[in-house]
């Protein structure tokens, strides 16, 4: 299990847990559910933010943010 | 409430960013809009009509377009004022619209189950069914019918299609039997309904709002399995991944920015000068016509020169305000400012700002006005307020005259710094300063300004869709509107009560010289003519305020004569050499007013614009909020006259400690 930030580019992942609750209700709303599985699509040139495919659309969050989702990459 | 009665039907919009709510609510009313308030919020409240005929009858339908939002669990201020409007049922809404993105209906139908769930008369609008088509998409509309209990009508509102569909439906909609929310909360308390549940918990962050959430997503999956079919490769995506790999690009991404920011530049710097010299022509042509046409008096000279002044110093900016909102609605209609944000954050956000702030700062070296007006499409309630606050202190155009006849005082045309002209580097400084201090104003705001909201950037990147004229030019339109209608009142009352203040004065030393100035116009020379108005400013009210501030601006360098110039330069900055051709007798040509200005000397004999006085004005000029506009637009986009009182306040400050700092230092 890793941090959403881990992921390279191009890389799938299945959602498995947050580790901030505040920001939790925002994600799930976004349509990040545990068992959805995302690709990391973009990191912004200087480092920050980052996008990933969920759910059938392209979503840009803050590292900080993508620190919060707990995925498991797909082997 | 029988629909059929007096066939007027309330219809409420909802749906989440992005589907195309806007484009529907525009091909619904057409031009048939007005932008109005929410009571006590910042929000603009979007309404329109339309009639309709279906089997005999007429229908009137009232339309209020609610601002965007993702879920009714509210998470900024514009989503609470969408969730509200409809949680409370505060003006009574016959039938609720939800419109959902038909390529993104996972994450759209978690609102439009809860929606659903609040038992309005309801229709689902299936935005962007084209789009769906092209993808491949294939939606069982029976079965969803079925299903969500309510009618569906595909719609396609960038072309208008399925627009009677759904205004048909909207006259036959009903609410649904079915519920999405959990069964059991039913079974703990028979009296349960959703509505009250929001009311209670739709603020919280609880497990039960998070379980609420869950349920939601785990029957949209069944809905989605059992009606939909996606298929696995989107061609669509595929052209947006396309275009992104150049738009995210290290370095062909930031290049294409400024490539952007540069057509913008020019448009509303240099573009837009031709129709604001066309409008200031004509009101020029107008005011001569009234003098030489009506008696003249005091009425005619309010019309010519408090009116008319002010209907033109806001008509002025018309030819600015749409030509930025014409870009920002290309850029944010075709997702490109979805990107612009996403390379551009990291660095906003160091100084408390947004990535979408960079269009306005840009425009802000044109012109504040606009520039704050387009703020408004950054989310985050802070990030847009620190960007509102600095944004005058970005030296706009109106500034340009002004450093330009000071620094040509204190730097001859023929001084040379290497190849450099000197009165170019110092005019760049200038320009340079401003962002310079802006930067810093914005990084201490982000530390000061507290707002109860938390900020997310988590943040949609739409697919890139071509720009629809209709929508854009509606768009357009109504924000001319509101700057005219709002902002236009305030500029036009100050610019009457400047008017009075210079044209009127206390005794009959002003009177006297009014008589004189009437002879002067028939038989005297121009130059007599010129001194009387001279000595008339200063006898005026305005000249009287000039003294009056005279002690507090000394210590800047400052004489009564200044003191003038600054009050009736608060109208606008430029205004500033119009008052000082007059107080010196000039006509309004730059060299005439720099020959008088260098020409004069105090009672010592020495020059009064020196090194010292010029850069205390430079620096005043540069920080000082001399624009009734910009307060103006700032007190309509904020709604409330906190924020302009205290970007006065503040401002005014800053310009006076440095304008004191630097004449201190140089004399």
């Amino acid at each position: 299990m890793i941090s959403l930030e881990n992921l390279e580019i191009g890389q799938e992942a299945f959602i498995r847990s947050f580790n901030n609750s505040d920001l939790s209700y925002k994600l799930i709303e976004m349509g990040c559910l545990p068992g959805e599985k995302i690709t990391l699509s973009k990191i912004a040139p200087l480092g920050c933010p980052l996008a990933i495919h969920v759910a059938g659309y392209e979503l840009s969050l803050r590292k900080e943010e993508a620190r919060t989702i707990i995925v498991e990459p797909v082997a | 409430m029988s629909l059929n009665q007096n066939n007027n039907i309330k219809v409420a919009l909802i749906g989440n960013p992005n589907a195309g709510k806007s484009t529907l609510f525009n091909a619904l009313t057409g031009l048939n809009q007005k932008t109005g308030n929410y009571s006590g919020v910042t929000v603009d409240k979007h309404e329109g009509r339309t009639e309709f005929k279906f089997n005999d009858l007429v229908y009137d339908i009232s339309i209020v377009d609610l601002p965007g939002t993702y879920s009714f669990f509210p998470k900024t201020i514009d989503e609470k004022i969408a969730c509200d409007f409809l949680v409370q049922n505060k003006e009574n809404v016959d039938v609720l619209v939800v419109v959902v993105d038909a390529t993104n209906l996972k994450r759209n139908l978690l609102l439009a189950t809860q929606a659903i769930d609040l038992k309005y008369k309801t229709v689902v609008a299936l935005n962007m069914i084209d789009e769906a088509d092209q993808q491949f998409i294939k939606i069982d509309m029976e079965g969803l019918r079925n299903v969500l209990g309510v009618e569906v009508v595909p719609t396609d509102s960038r072309n208008q299609n399925g627009i009677n569909e759904l205004k048909q439906a909207i006259t036959r909609a009903k609410s649904s039997d079915s519920f999405f929310y959990d069964i059991s909360h039913k079974q703990k308390n028979e009296d349960f309904t959703y509505k009250e549940f929001l009311k209670t918990h739709s603020a919280e962050k609880s497990e039960i709002v998070k379980a609420d959430q869950l349920y939601r997503y785990n029957t949209i999956n069944y809905i989605l399995a059992k009606h939909i079919h996606t298929p696995e490769q989107l061609s669509k995506k595929e052209t947006t991944a396309r275009i992104d790999k150049l738009t995210t690009h290290p370095v062909f991404g930031y290049l294409f920015l400024l490539f952007v920011l540069f057509l913008v530049f020019q448009f509303i710097f240099f573009i837009a000068e031709y129709p604001m010299s066309w409008i200031e022509g004509g009101f020029l042509a107008l005011q001569e016509f009234i003098s030489s046409h009506l008696p003249h008096g005091q009425l005619s000279d309010l019309l010519s020169n408090g009116v008319l002044a002010g209907i033109s110093g806001v008509l002025m900016f018309i030819p600015q305000i749409a030509l930025l909102f014409l870009f920002i609605g290309i850029l944010e209609d075709s997702g490109y400012m979805a990107r612009a944000s996403f390379i551009m954050d990291k660095l906003m956000r160091k100084f408390g700002l947004n990535g979408k702030s960079v269009i306005p700062l840009i425009s802000g070296t044109a012109c504040a006005v606009p520039s704050i007006m387009g703020t408004r499409t950054i989310g985050s309630y802070k990030e847009r307020l620190i960007t509102v606050f600095i944004l005058p202190l970005i030296s706009c155009s109106a500034r340009l005259p002004v450093y330009t006849l000071i620094i040509a005082l204190i730097y001859p045309d023929n001084s040379f710094l290497g190849v450099f002209n000197v009165k170019g580097i110092v005019l760049m400084g200038m320009y340079l300063l401003g962002f310079f201090v802006t930067l810093v104003t914005a990084w201490f705001m982000k530390r000061l300004v507290k707002v109860k909201e938390t900020s997310f950037f988590v943040m949609e990147l739409p697919v890139y869709r071509w720009p629809q004229a209709k929508s854009i030019s509606i768009m357009v339109l109504n924000k001319v509107k509101v700057f005219v209608l709002d902002a236009g009142k305030i500029i036009l009352a100050i610019s009457i009560i400047l008017w009075f203040l210079s044209s009127h004065g206390p005794g009959k030393e002003f009177d006297e010289l009014s008589q004189k100035i009437e002879v002067a116009q028939t038989s005297g020379s121009e130059l007599q003519l010129r001194e009387l108005k001279t000595q008339q400013l200063e006898k005026s009210y305005v000249g009287k305020l000039g003294h009056f501030i005279e002690p507090a601006i000394r210590p800047l360098g400052f004489d009564w004569k200044i003191g003038i110039s600054l009050v009736t330069s608060f109208a606008a900055r430029e205004v500033f050499v119009g008052t000082m051709a007059t107080i010196y007798g000039a006509n309004e040509e730059n060299t005439s007013i720099k020959q008088k200005l260098q020409n004069e000397t105090n009672e010592a004999g020495k020059p009064v614009y020196n090194m010292a006085v010029c850069w205390s004005l430079l620096l005043f000029y540069a920080f000082a909020l001399q624009c009734m506009s910009t307060i103006a637009t700032v007190k309509r986009e904020t709604k409330s006259w906190k924020w302009p009182l205290l970007q006065l306040v503040f401002m005014t400050t800053l310009a006076y400690v440095s304008a004191f700092g630097v004449y201190q230092l140089l004399s």
